[in-house]
């Protein structure tokens, strides 16, 4: 299926699969750092808490529609949604199953790695339109962090794309091999860690640090538009657990079909799980340490795992 | 993004148009690192700050002013509202000088409790302390874990003295209330026995994590001369190395009957200031244990101190060791029932001052640091 309509079909699947991504995510995320904080999380609410999210959302879509009064307004207003539609655009290339991608494209690796990167813009604009000191540090902060991040990880990617020879996500799926996991394994590392700071999540979470910059590029935001961010962050995180399960992990291996899917969904939660725990753990680094992590430590060993692989294929 | 080692000076600054560079950051009153009300005027250049202004008395309440108007015991529950991580203390202090202008004896007992409660009060405010400067540097479930372990130390404090916060407990001639019951001890030796495997695991949770020691290692580097000269006391004096402690220096009430460590650091950076404080909450935890030894049953308060205190005229100055410092009270009798003038020596007002000189040259990041490892309480700084 394709034109106007598929797209549109596909939009509002993805919307819809982000939109409970963010209410499982937030509500995951509240319950994880409860247990490693000692304390419960929400339970008061439904279903195990799971409703208190619905109430939150109710709470955004209903609250004062507020700009500050010396924000540039039109910018002020797209901005979130360069994040948000960015992420939901990145998720289109993912195999859920295997053999099928809602986009299936022959540069897939490349589109999921491109797209996410519009983001950098929705930062650095809410940062710069708000007129608040605080936001266009953390813009700053936010485009430089992401746009340094996106070598190492876009890196780490090709050796998988190496060892399977193509960059097709579905293709690359259902050639991943059980072998690859150990080979690969430095470079998944990068990947899980330069994914945390694409995301601007905790322990790279210098673009928001609510240490020093309140709430970073969205401090004056709020309502629906903060929950546009809130939307992109677990959507980007969500695209970052499914992207990395698919490459990484193998997607759906060794299961076909739906209970395949089933599969996706366990590595992608785990994943999730382990870049909360990362998040609820460590300390936030500095921006000038952030930076020489990207360029001393993980670029380099992004390379070292593209030398590895490129010393093991004449071999296979 | 231009970074300099830290404690140097901006490079080049003349060189270039550093006004049109300069960005003006308003931090605070009302942000999430201040430790309460403070507002920083940080002068940025990029990330690194040129200069920082700290501007407080947001939190003026007039307490010594206040106090001229109050007898002698009502002045009690305003010292509570000085240091509202450390209550203890200002009453204490606030008693001592009471005590030694109208000529009242203590009795032993009382000592010992005030000696206990003061260093419980140490331990909480440390974990606050520690807690706070780990969530400055962003380990945001650390600061969970510190008040998982003050908590237990609150509960004891509301058992006997029946408030959480500002307890009110330390009056002039002795103390408020008596242990409630056995019960109370045998709870207060359980947290003597737990409390060292919970600070063994926060000193491996926090400093030893590798982030948190590049955050905070050679950040607001103050020498032992610097310290002295900018008039810092307690922990923040002892990270720098000088060995100096009132406890100890200048015994008041029954420390001389103690034995106890007095820690210092060696570098006198944020991370030596924090650690200072988890190793004093070992040190707290031996006083207490030997205070509870000695104690006795006994009276609580000294006999016939009544309820209107007129000392005769003078004027004193009583200091003791909190949480955060030197914390000294003067006071000058005119020998009517109210005294005359009451001025708090603040450890956090003084301690707080150095952050100022010493923040030009680190990150803004490292600013927040510098401004919590100091343990500022916005109560005492302003009064």
């Amino acid at each position: 299926m394709t034109g106007f309509f598929g797209g549109a079909i596909y939009g509002l699947a993805a919307g819809a699969l982000v939109g409970v991504g963010t209410i499982l995510g937030v509500w995951g995320e509240r319950k994880v750092s409860g247990r490693i904080q000692k304390r419960f999380g929400p339970k008061e609410a439904p279903l195990f808490g799971i409703v208190q999210l619905l109430y939150d959302m109710l709470k955004m879509l209903t609250k004062e529609d507020i700009h500050p009064t010396q924000a540039k307004r039109g910018i002020f207003n797209i901005a979130p949604l360069f994040l948000t539609t960015s992420t939901l655009m990145s998720l289109a290339v993912i195999p859920f199953v295997a053999g099928w991608a809602p986009f299936d494209t022959s540069v897939g690796v490349l589109f999921y790695l491109a797209v996410p990167s519009i983001g950098v813009l929705g930062v650095l604009l809410a940062g710069w339109s708000q007129r608040n000191t605080y936001a266009t540090l953390g813009g700053l902060r936010g485009a430089a962090q992401m746009i340094s991040y996106e070598v190492p990880r876009s890196l780490s990617v090709l050796s998988v794309v190496m060892l399977a020879g193509t960059l097709q996500p579905s293709v690359l799926m259902s050639e991943w091999r059980i072998w690859w996991l150990p080979l690969t394994l430095i470079g998944f590392l990068v990947y899980f860690i330069a994914s945390i700071a694409e995301l601007n999540r905790g322990p790279f979470d210098l673009a928001e640090c609510d240490a020093e910059l309140v709430g970073g590029y969205f401090t004056d935001y709020s309502g629906i538009r903060w929950a546009l961010f809130m939307m992109a962050e677990y959507g980007g995180l969500l695209g970052a657990a499914l992207f990395g399960s698919v490459v990484f992990l193998g997607g759906s291996w060794p299961l076909t079909g739906a209970l395949g899917l089933l599969v996706l969904l366990v590595k992608t939660v785990l994943l999730i799980i382990a870049f909360m725990w990362a998040k609820w753990t460590f300390p936030r680094m500095r921006p000038d340490q952030l930076m020489s992590t990207a360029w001393r430590v993980l670029t380099p060993l992004a390379l070292v795992q593209i030398v590895i692989i490129g010393v093991v294929i004449p071999w296979l | 993004m231009a970074y300099l080692e830290p404690g140097a000076t901006p490079v080049g600054l003349e060189e270039r148009d550093a006004e049109a560079r300069e960005i003006v950051v308003n931090i605070g009153p009302n942000h999430p690192s201040t430790h309460g009300v403070c507002r920083v005027v940080a002068h940025l250049d990029g990330e690194v700050v040129n200069r920082a202004d700290l501007v407080v008395g947001y939190l003026h309440r007039a307490i010594e002013k206040i106090a001229e108007n109050r007898t002698y015991l009502q002045i009690v529950p305003l010292t509570d509202r000085l240091d509202y991580v450390g209550s203890m203390y200002a009453n204490w202090a606030y008693c001592m000088a009471v005590e030694d202008l109208a000529g009242i004896t203590v009795p032993e007992r009382a000592q010992y409790l005030r000696m206990i409660m003061c260093e419980l009060q140490r331990i909480a405010s440390h974990m606050m302390a520690i807690g706070s400067t780990g969530n400055d540097a962003g380990a945001t479930s650390f600061f969970v874990y510190a008040f998982y372990t003050r908590e237990f130390v609150i509960d004891l404090f509301a058992r006997i003295s029946g408030s959480r916060l500002t307890y009110n407990y330390v009056r002039p001639g002795g103390v408020a209330f008596d242990v409630p019951d056995e019960k109370w001890i045998e709870d207060l030796r359980k947290f003597l026995k737990d409390a060292p495997k919970q600070f063994d695991e926060w000193d491996r949770v926090l400093f030893g994590n590798v982030i948190f020691k590049g955050r905070t290692k050679g950040i607001g580097v103050v020498s032992a001369d610097d310290a002295i000269n900018m008039s810092l006391t307690g922990p923040s004096l002892r990270g720098s190395g000088v060995d100096f402690d009132l406890r100890r220096d200048e015994p008041y009430a029954l420390y001389d009957r103690t034995s106890f460590d007095v820690i210092i650091g060696e570098k006198g950076d944020v991370f030596d200031r924090a650690r200072c404080r988890l190793l004093e909450c070992y040190e707290s935890l031996r006083i207490i244990e030997q205070c509870l030894e000695q104690m006795e049953p006994g009276r609580i308060k000294a006999e016939a101190v009544p309820r209107l205190i007129a000392p005769p005229a003078g004027e004193t100055y009583q200091r003791i060791e909190s949480a955060r410092g030197e914390l000294g009270v003067f006071l000058v009798s005119d020998g009517s029932v109210r005294p005359w003038r009451m001025k708090v020596r603040s450890p956090a007002f003084s301690n707080l001052s150095a952050t100022g000189p010493l923040s030009p040259g680190y990150t803004i990041s490292d600013l927040i640091l510098i401004l919590g490892s100091f343990d500022p309480v916005f109560g005492e700084v302003d009064r």
